[in-house]
C-alpha cells in the first residue's frame, strides 16, 4: 500500500485542483443574470461543430476549459505571450486579448500594437489603429511577429518533461540507493524501459551498438506516450497532433541515423555492390531519397495523422450528442454518444501507446539499418 | 448529389488500406496458428508492416486533402 500512496495523492490533488477551478467558475457565472442569449457562442450546427473541432486541433495561446453560455464568460488559464517585435522583446499574459481571435482587441505594449488573429499574433504597422483585411481575409496593415510564447503545446511539452524528470529522477535515485526493486511510479516505468531496451532497441540495432541510442529512443518513447495520453484528458492538449512537433521528432531520428551511418551503410546506399553498374546510380538516388526524405516523412505523417484523426473522431462522436438531439431525444443521443465516445477513447488509449511504440520501433529500425556492418562481402 | 472527387479518393485509399491490413493480419494469424512459439516475432513484424502501410495511407489522405 505504501508504494502507491504518493502518486495517488498527487493525482487526487490534481483532480481536486481542476474540479475546484471548474466549480468556482460555475458559481462565479451564476452571479450575473442572463441578458443576451447570443453572447456566448453556442455550438449547434454541423458547420459550427466542425469549426470548433478544427479550432481545438490547433495550438492556442490560452487554455480554454469551458464557456458559460448564459453570460458568455470564458473559463480557463491565460498563458504568457513572448513575442519578438520590430521594437524588441515584449511579454505579457494572453488574458490581455480577452479571448479575442478576430483581431478586434489591440494590446498596446510600450509603443507596439499587437492583435491576435486566428491564433497568430500580428503587429500593426506604424499609424494603424485597427486591422483591415483584403478579400482573402489576410490582414493588409499588420505583419506577423516571431512568436516564442508558452502556448498550450509548449506548456504540454514542459509538463511532459517535468513528469518524466520526476518519474525517472525517483527511479534513478532508487537505483543509487541500491534498491533492486523500484518503488512508486518506478514500478511502472522500469518494465517499460526494459521493454524498449529488450524488444525494440536490441533486436533492431544489434547487441553491440544499441546502448548509444538508448537515451534517444527512451526519451522519444516516453515523450510521445505521455503527450498522447495528456491529449486524452479534458485539458485539450494536441501536441503530438501538431505537425511542427512531429517534424522535429522525425528530424532528430533522421539526423541521428544519417550521422551515425557506418561505412558499409554509405557504400550500400551510394554504390550498391553486387548489382550491374548501370543500375547503381539509379539505386543510389532511390536509396538516398528514401533515407533522407521518405522515411522521416512517413514517421512524421503517421504520428501527426493518427493523433489528429483520433482527436477528430472523439470530438465528432461527442458532437453527436448535439446533432442527434432532435431525432433521438436528449437521453437517446447522449447515451449513444457516451457509448461511442467511451469505446473510441479506450481504443485511443491503445493507439497512444501504439504510436509511441511504432515511432520508437521504426526509429530504431532505421538506426539499425544505418549502423549495421556487413560481415561478408558480396 | 454534391461533393468532391476527394471523397471518392479517400474511400479508395481506405479500401486499399483495408485490403492491405486484412492481408497482413490474416497471414500473421495463420503464421501464429502454425507456429505459436514464434508469436512474438510475428506480432512485431506485423505491427511494423501495418505501420508502414498506415503511413502510406495517411500520406495519401493528407496529400489528397
Amino acid at each position: 500500500m505504501m508504494v502507491a500512496k504518493k502518486p495517488i495523492k498527487l493525482l487526487t490533488a490534481l483532480v481536486l485542483t481542476f474540479f475546484s477551478i471548474a466549480s468556482y467558475a460555475t458559481n462565479d457565472g451564476h452571479g450575473e443574470e442572463n441578458k443576451d442569449p447570443h453572447k456566448g457562442e453556442l455550438v449547434d450546427t454541423p458547420d459550427e461543430i466542425k469549426e470548433y473541432i478544427t479550432h481545438h486541433l490547433k495550438d492556442s495561446h490560452d487554455f480554454h476549459l469551458y464557456t458559460n453560455n448564459k453570460t458568455g464568460k470564458h473559463y480557463g488559464f491565460a498563458l504568457p505571450v513572448i513575442v519578438w517585435t520590430s521594437k524588441g522583446l515584449k511579454t505579457f499574459m494572453s488574458s490581455a486579448f480577452h479571448h479575442d481571435d478576430e483581431g478586434h482587441t489591440i494590446v498596446e505594449k510600450d509603443d507596439v500594437s499587437l492583435v491576435k488573429l486566428h491564433s497568430k499574433i500580428y503587429e500593426l504597422d506604424n499609424g494603424a489603429t485597427s486591422v483591415s483585411f483584403d478579400e482573402h481575409h489576410h490582414p493588409t496593415n499588420a505583419h506577423k511577429v516571431l512568436d516564442f510564447s508558452i502556448t498550450k503545446s509548449v506548456f504540454g511539452m514542459l509538463l511532459a518533461g517535468l513528469l518524466m524528470l520526476l518519474g525517472f529522477g525517483a527511479l534513478a535515485k532508487g537505483y543509487k540507493k541500491g534498491n533492486t526493486i523500484p518503488k512508486g511510479v518506478g514500478r511502472v516505468l522500469e518494465p517499460l524501459v526494459i521493454y524498449v531496451r529488450d524488444d525494440i532497441a536490441r533486436p533492431n540495432i544489434g547487441e553491440k551498438k544499441y546502448r548509444k541510442f538508448m537515451g534517444f529512443l527512451l526519451t522519444v518513447f516516453f515523450f510521445i506516450w505521455i503527450l498522447n495520453l495528456l491529449g486524452l484528458t479534458p485539458l485539450g492538449f494536441n501536441v503530438t497532433g501538431q505537425i511542427a512537433v512531429t517534424v522535429c521528432l522525425a528530424l532528430f531520428t533522421a539526423i541521428i541515423y544519417l550521422f551515425s551511418g557506418s561505412k558499409d551503410f554509405w557504400a550500400h546506399t551510394l554504390w550498391m555492390p553486387g548489382v550491374p553498374v548501370i543500375l547503381r546510380p539509379i539505386l543510389a538516388v532511390i536509396e538516398l531519397v528514401g533515407f533522407v526524405l521518405i522515411k522521416p516523412f512517413s514517421l512524421l505523417v503517421r504520428l501527426f495523422a493518427n493523433m489528429t484523426a483520433g482527436h477528430f473522431v472523439v470530438m465528432s462522436l461527442i458532437a453527436l450528442m448535439i446533432l442527434l438531439k432532435k431525432k433521438f431525444g436528449v437521453v437517446g443521443s447522449t447515451g449513444m454518444s457516451l457509448v461511442l465516445a467511451l469505446f473510441i477513447s479506450v481504443i485511443e488509449i491503445l493507439v497512444a501507446f501504439l504510436q509511441a511504440f511504432i515511432f520508437t520501433m521504426l526509429s530504431s529500425l532505421f538506426i539499425g539499418m544505418a549502423v549495421e556492418e556487413h560481415e561478408e562481402h558480396h | 448529389m454534391t461533393g468532391t472527387l476527394n471523397l471518392i479518393g479517400a474511400g479508395l485509399i481506405v479500401i486499399g488500406g483495408g485490403i492491405g491490413l486484412g492481408q497482413i493480419g490474416g497471414k500473421a494469424m495463420e503464421g501464429i496458428a502454425r507456429q505459436p512459439e514464434a508469436a512474438g516475432k510475428i506480432q512485431t513484424a506485423m505491427i511494423i508492416i501495418g505501420a508502414l502501410l498506415e503511413g502510406l495511407a495517411f500520406g495519401a489522405l493528407i496529400l489528397g486533402k
